[in-house]
């Protein structure tokens, strides 16, 4: 066990640093900043290789071999000098990755690069009303007509679908295959006749996510990422790149920050909220939980580095990554007290209500990606080799 | 960046296993508990074999000159396998406490002896650490001790033992030294020897070396990551005997654990308890090698792996269903090790009320 970092990362990370150094005032603000200047950013970190960085060159990516400890170096480094790492939508995070795995030449020619650069925006297709968790009895069906496929149906939770330029999209092609078998993963043009996008507002009063609906909207039958009735293993190639973006412990350790900062800054009637000491033990509890998240990831990271599985150390993290994010904006409620439910443009407002914010959008990544339920069922199958539940007659 | 065990600490670990699955199964462990012996000599023979008496002590005086992660595996075994030895007390705190505060004659006196398994050591450091219950508490005066001491560990067939005084002040006392008396203090856990200790101007050598402030800290901090990783060992064996259970046990014609009323609970243990791993390696790893962090995370794992452990300990019990609670199963020895853990050094609150003042954060 050795946690300092060799001569070559050293270098590494003072390179970083030094490039933050002289941008520093040039990167566009956390929020409001122009469209122009967010691709600008982007163009910059990729031609240094801080966006894009694993991606080859002939598809607009930097070209550097996978290193995870840069990756974490650059990640580091960003977050301390309070600069916007890389673009990270869908697109970048999940179907690049999946074109890059499974994709033709001609698609991947076509799509990564405008994809890093930030020109396209993607949608995700996957969920629909009656295929949540069972996702793979999906409905929406592409039939085949002359050289193209008509797809209809309706999908769900698709976070980008207003402002998408493309959707990828999981439609059932073969109606009489089993159900994992009878999939296919189309890429098509959210301006496709046909396309009708509905806001889905949530409890926190913002629309996050929409409905999306397909009336005979055509797509040519070139635009199968994979092979035909391929579609479930190619989703699970994404799923796979989701999961691990869900349980970010360095999101927790920079909640808790910001908890201690108020508790140390916040009075009631002249006493500081970390001077009480009900408060305080709770804010222990998640600390331990935030501090276990962050060495679990640094055995995750070393695991990734022999080549070696994860094991339950990385089955576990959406479970409990999530639960601690949430378990973090509640604590920051409480500690608040009144102040805590304050929302909107309210006088008074904390944080710009961020925490009742997150409090609520926190209960929806638990429940998206994988369900709670699901992941303990992942755990006890794959992690600890427990039965399946006996499939039913009708599942 | 390396954060994994080492192929060396690997292999100690697992040949450490082997060797307490032989000399300390859990016939064993039936029969220290019954007859309450103060000391399983056999087991702590087995150790002594394998170098585990000196673990922390330096090679110039006959130890393996390791450190405290090794010794938080060591603790981990122990604890799965609930096995009855003085790892605490004779190779973990004396030698610390020698190490640091001991003079040359003092380190060349015991060292060697303790690093043999030929002397055994025990530790009355409770009330600095964890406060004085029913007017426990040691005073000083002209090289004699007076007062009692509570919880001490591994007293009751020491040799020397390591007393705090209540100024701060750790001296050695022989285990024969007049005016001691040693009563054991019957726990629910009987895999230790807890004991109450009877000064009465009983002589004692001082450690004087270095700031005792110090090295009480030290001494805390190693005492927090041993328990965290004695509960880590013995919740890993109680979710593994729980998951073993649910997948031979049957019920409504099928394995009780292809009910995910059941496997949801088991992996609730596993979400909880994997990632304590990591927590017990850093706050080990960060006693000899990041001063900084090295309190502040003892402090998280025991009071985090009391409470995942208690977690662990009570479900894995209740998968078990009523053999469960059975004296025949056994299942209890690991129950009870964990409760023993859990207020030995404070209990979670009073832990998490001293990692908060570690940052600043609580008076």
């Amino acid at each position: 066990m050795d946690l300092a970092y060799g001569p070559e990362h050293q270098a590494f990370a003072a390179e970083v640093d030094a490039f933050l150094a002289a941008h520093r005032g040039r990167w566009p603000p956390a929020v409001g900043a122009p469209r122009e200047q967010v691709l600008a950013w982007q163009k910059t970190l990729i031609a240094h290789g801080y966006a894009a960085r694993t991606i080859p060159r002939a598809y607009g990516g930097y070209g550097a071999e996978p290193d995870i400890l840069k990756s974490r170096i650059i990640a580091e480094a960003f977050t301390r000098a309070g600069a916007p790492g890389g673009l990270a939508g869908q697109g970048i995070s999940m179907l690049v990755p999946t074109l890059l795995e499974v994709g033709a030449e001609e698609q991947k020619q076509r799509w990564i690069a405008p994809t890093l650069a930030g020109e396209i925006i993607w949608c995700q297709g996957y969920s629909e009303p009656g295929s949540g968790s069972d996702l793979a009895s999906l409905s929406t069906r592409a039939s085949e007509d002359g050289d193209d496929f008509l797809v209809n149906g309706q999908k769900i939770w698709t976070s980008t679908a207003k402002q998408a330029d493309m959707i990828f999209c999981l439609v059932r092609t073969e109606p009489q295959a089993p159900k994992h078998a009878g999939i296919s993963y189309l890429i098509f043009s959210m301006k496709t006749p046909g396309i009708e996008v509905r806001p889905l507002k949530t409890m926190t009063g913002a629309a996050e996510f929409n409905e999306v609906f397909f009336t005979d909207v055509r797509v040519p039958r070139t635009q199968i990422v994979g092979a035909r009735g391929e579609g479930w293993r190619v989703a699970n190639t994404t799923l796979k790149h989701e999961r691990g973006m869900l349980g970010d412990p360095n999101a927790a350790e920079n909640r808790l920050a910001a908890i201690i900062a108020m508790m140390k800054e916040e009075t009631v009637s002249g006493e500081r909220l970390i001077d009480n000491p009900v408060l305080r033990d709770r804010l222990m509890r998640l600390q331990a939980r935030v501090l276990a998240m962050k060495f679990n990831g640094l055995r995750l990271i070393t695991s990734q580095l022999a080549g070696e599985p994860p094991g339950l150390a990385g089955l576990v993290v959406k479970l409990q990554g999530c639960e601690l994010n949430h378990q973090l904006a509640a604590l920051a409620i409480d500690v608040l007290g009144e102040l805590g439910v304050l929302y909107e443009d309210s006088p008074h407002l904390r944080n710009h209500g961020a925490w009742q914010q997150r409090y609520m959008f926190d209960l929806g990544l638990i429940i998206g990606g994988g369900t709670a339920q699901i992941q303990k069922n992942i755990i006890s199958e794959r992690g600890l080799g427990m039965p399946r539940e006996p499939k039913t007659a009708e599942a | 960046m390396d954060f994994a065990l080492s192929q060396d600490q690997k292999l100690m670990q697992a040949s450490l296993a082997g060797t307490l699955d032989r000399a300390s199964p859990l016939e064993r462990v039936r029969a220290f508990a019954e007859i309450r012996e103060p000391v399983a000599r056999d087991v702590w023979g087995a150790l002594t074999e394998l170098g585990v008496p000196g673990l922390l002590i330096p090679e110039e005086h006959g130890g393996l000159g390791l450190g405290l992660l090794d010794a938080a595996l060591v603790a981990e075994t122990l604890g799965a396998h609930v096995a009855p030895t003085p790892f605490l007390g004779s190779a973990v705190l004396a030698p610390l406490a020698i190490l640091a505060a001991g003079s040359p004659a003092q380190q060349q006196a015991w060292l060697p002896r303790l690093a043999a398994g030929e002397k055994l050591a025990g530790a009355a450091i409770t009330e600095t650490v964890s406060g004085g219950r029913d007017g426990a508490g040691i005073g000083a005066a002209a090289g004699k001790l007076s007062g009692k001491a509570l919880f001490a560990l591994d007293a009751a067939a020491a040799d020397v033992i390591l007393v705090a005084d209540t100024a701060g002040g750790l001296w050695l006392v022989a285990g024969d030294a007049p005016g001691l008396t040693r009563v054991p203090l019957t726990t629910i856990d009987l895999t230790r020897s807890v004991s109450e200790l009877r000064f009465e101007r009983t002589p004692a050598e001082a450690l004087v070396a270095g700031d005792a402030a110090t090295t009480l800290t030290r001494l805390r901090d190693a005492a927090w990551t041993m328990t965290a990783a004695d509960m880590l060992g013995a919740a890993g064996v109680m979710l593994d005997k729980a998951v073993a259970y649910a997948k031979e046990r049957r019920q409504f014609g099928r394995l009780i654990g292809s009910f995910q009323a059941v496997k949801h609970l088991c992996a609730e243990m596993a979400a909880e308890l994997e990632p304590c791993r990591a927590l017990v390696w850093y706050a080990a790893y960060a006693q000899d090698a990041v001063p900084a962090e090295a309190s502040l995370t003892a402090a998280h794992a025991k009071a985090h792996l009391s409470e995942v452990s208690r977690f662990v300990a009570r479900t894995a019990t209740e998968v078990h269903g009523g053999m469960g609670i059975t004296d025949l199963l056994g299942l209890h020895y690991w129950f009870k090790r964990v409760g023993l853990d859990r207020q030995l050094f404070g209990g979670p609150e009073r832990v998490r009320h001293l990692a908060a003042a570690i940052q600043g954060l609580a008076a």
